[in-house]
């Protein structure tokens, strides 16, 4: 599968793979577009959506020697994390958290732009813990070196609040990737519901979400919720810090949305995460309370594994990905190996786009989840 | 001032644009005074800081975004930074905007270039912060915004062609608005504050006389009320004429 060089005409008009894990053998995958989303799910269901707005997290600069080198943010430290924030998750009533971080970490990179592929670009300089870097106007000071590579440290910037602020939505551009044809700018990288800048790539599995297609989903019948998730970098190029992907994330979830998700499930009505941040931060939560969501802030290392169970979410809207990709090996926690395996091949075969600005996919809820689920008669048979 | 109850906006996040002068900085302090963490965007740093610190050293919250809202490449920026500052943003008001080059000149006579620049300012400035921070309202089924308009957007004045087109096509997108997104809790009004002692109304005509124009805190104070309140209708133009600010009881707000 190759992945799109360049954002689609519409945001909300892309292929859509349904995958239908509940359906007769053989009838299990079908393609359609993603306006036929309200369609797919039934009244009652809950829609969970990332609401970070991505970062602009990519900054170049130099070390003190000149030496060039660029730092991708990856994850904030002290402000919005959990065990920094506050000792339990159980807080309430919840203020939603504007606490600026005081640091944040980093994977560095050296001398070149995004137009190489990460793989292929340089170490950056090595850096003592004190070392200065200066990124345009803000200026930092590297901490400490993570044991997992020297390329992933902590960075202090100089200046807090509505300075920092300032100087890195000055200085930063989002991440950018070498198989994309142009630069992508902020407002590129922003789903339509985008909130706090917590996120470090886009959540790109709601970029397909138009308002078009949830205030119909809304008139169906079908809730929407939203919760905050810190999605990390999806990848980084280097080989060890790779393997851990994805590091623990911050998250937070509104009272408005815990008491959704409980709804719903009383109900009988699915729970279908965008993305699998979303998965991440509902599961995580979820793990933490013996299968109950709860509101709060948290920080989750849960990493998606095809052996994985999810107790909450029975469905999950994501983007296109090849057979290869743990993207797309997450997937299995949703649906069974054959028929993951067919519906790669069939994407590969249809020319499905992948990656930020592809294409996109949907786990209908079927039968691995803990519960047992009554199927809701004409959910799965489309518009 | 501390946490004391009564305070109409406690713990609402508001963002205002053209918020360093006039009615805009006006209503960063009545929204703070009222408990909100309040946001100023304009484009020039020190009378923005001024307008700031005016706030803080009144105890309430304020924070600074230094940007053009007519610059495209600078709405996320806005967005992310306020997001970043004070949370979700429960109050936009679209208050910045340009008369174009003053004296004001006949319809025949306004460059093009001119008549683009306050569409960008006063419409699509506003349409696109509109954008970036509406979602984020529905999703979450609360949150208002304000256009601010003025009379010209209704009245055929001669010399405010440019600046009345922006304005009548901005209310036009609130009531737009206000129609696709009833039912969601996000609510839309355009505010004509009246004619206010501002520098705008200066730069517009030098020759008012300031006793009979509008004080814009007294004016900001009105639009607290119509934030706080619930009873008028989403997509709504609500005038606000309140006069100076020594002016007797002799006021009258319409609808």
């Amino acid at each position: 599968m190759r992945p799109a060089r360049s954002y689609p005409d519409r945001r909300d008009d892309v292929r859509l793979l349904v995958i239908d894990p509940a359906a007769p053998a053989g009838a299990g995958l079908r393609e359609t577009r993603t306006p036929a989303l309200p369609g797919l799910l039934a009244p009652g269901d809950l829609l969970v959506v990332n609401d970070a707005a991505t970062l602009p997290a990519s900054l170049r600069g130099t070390d003190e020697a000149g030496r060039p080198l660029e730092a991708r943010l990856i994850a904030a430290r002290g402000g919005w994390c959990a065990e920094a924030d506050s000792p339990s998750p159980l807080r309430s009533p919840l203020r939603p958290s504007v606490r600026s971080p005081s640091h944040f970490a980093a994977v560095l990179f050296g001398a070149g732009d995004w137009h190489i592929r990460t793989e292929d670009r340089p170490p950056p300089p090595e850096l003592a813990e004190g070392a200065r870097l200066r990124f345009g106007a803000l200026g930092a000071t590297v901490g400490r070196h993570a044991t997992l590579s020297p390329r992933l440290v902590e960075l202090r910037f100089d200046g807090d609040g509505d300075a920092l602020w300032a100087a890195l939505y000055k200085e930063g551009r989002p991440v950018q990737y070498a198989h994309l044809a142009h630069d992508l700018p902020l407002w590129a990288v922003q789903t339509v519901y985008a909130t706090r800048p917590w996120a470090f790539e886009m959540p790109s599995a709601g970029r397909p979400l138009s308002w078009e297609i949830l205030l119909a989903l809304r008139r169906r019948g079908v809730r929407w919720a939203s919760l905050t998730h810190a999605a990390g970098l999806s990848a980084t190029g280097d080989p060890a810090i790779d393997a851990a992907l994805p590091l623990p994330e911050a998250y937070e979830i509104p009272a408005a949305t815990a008491r959704a998700v409980t709804e719903t499930r009383a109900r009988n009505g699915r729970v279908v995460a965008v993305g699998t941040t979303v998965v991440r931060a509902l599961e995580g939560a979820a793990q933490q309370h013996h299968g109950i969501v709860l509101a709060g802030r948290g920080e989750t290392a849960l990493r998606i594994t095809p052996a994985f169970r999810p107790r909450v979410v029975d469905s999950i809207l994501s983007g296109a990905h090849a057979a290869h990709e743990s993207h797309f090996q997450l997937l299995a926690a949703f649906a069974g190996e054959d028929l993951l395996a067919a519906a790669a091949a069939l994407a590969e075969r249809a020319g499905f786009l992948t990656h930020e600005l592809g294409d996109a996919m949907l786990v209908l809820p079927g039968a691995l989840g803990v519960r047992l689920r009554t199927p809701i008669a004409g959910a799965a048979a489309g518009e | 001032m501390g946490h004391n109850n009564g305070r109409v906006l406690q713990g609402q996040s508001a963002l205002v644009t053209g918020g360093s002068q006039g009615l805009g900085r006006a209503l960063g302090g009545a929204l703070a005074a009222e408990g909100a963490r309040v946001v100023l965007v304009a484009r020039h740093e020190g009378p923005l800081a001024a307008a700031v610190a005016e706030i803080r050293a009144a105890g309430g919250e304020a924070h600074a975004v230094v940007a053009d809202v007519a610059d495209k490449d600078a709405t996320a920026v806005v967005a992310g930074q306020a997001a970043a500052l004070v949370g979700p943003i429960d109050l936009l008001i679209n208050n910045a905007s340009t008369l174009g080059p003053v004296p004001l000149r006949l319809l025949l006579d306004t460059d093009c270039e001119d008549l683009e620049r306050v569409l960008a300012v006063n419409l699509v400035g506003a349409f696109r912060l509109t954008k970036a921070i509406a979602g984020t309202m529905v999703l979450r089924g609360a949150g208002t915004i304000i256009n601010v308009t003025s009379d010209a957007a209704t009245e055929a004045y001669e010399r405010w062609g440019a600046y009345g087109a922006s304005k009548a096509a901005l209310e036009q997108l609130g009531r737009v608005w206000a129609a696709e997104l009833s039912g969601t809790g996000v609510r839309f009004f355009n505010v004509d504050p009246g004619e206010m002692d501002t520098k705008m109304h200066a730069d517009a005509i030098p020759d008012a006389n300031r006793a009979e124009l509008s004080d814009p805190a007294r004016v900001a104070a009105r639009i607290v009320t119509l934030l706080a309140g619930s009873d008028t209708a989403s997509g709504a133009r609500v005038a606000i004429r309140v006069g100076p600010a020594h002016a007797s009881a002799a006021e009258a707000a319409t609808r």
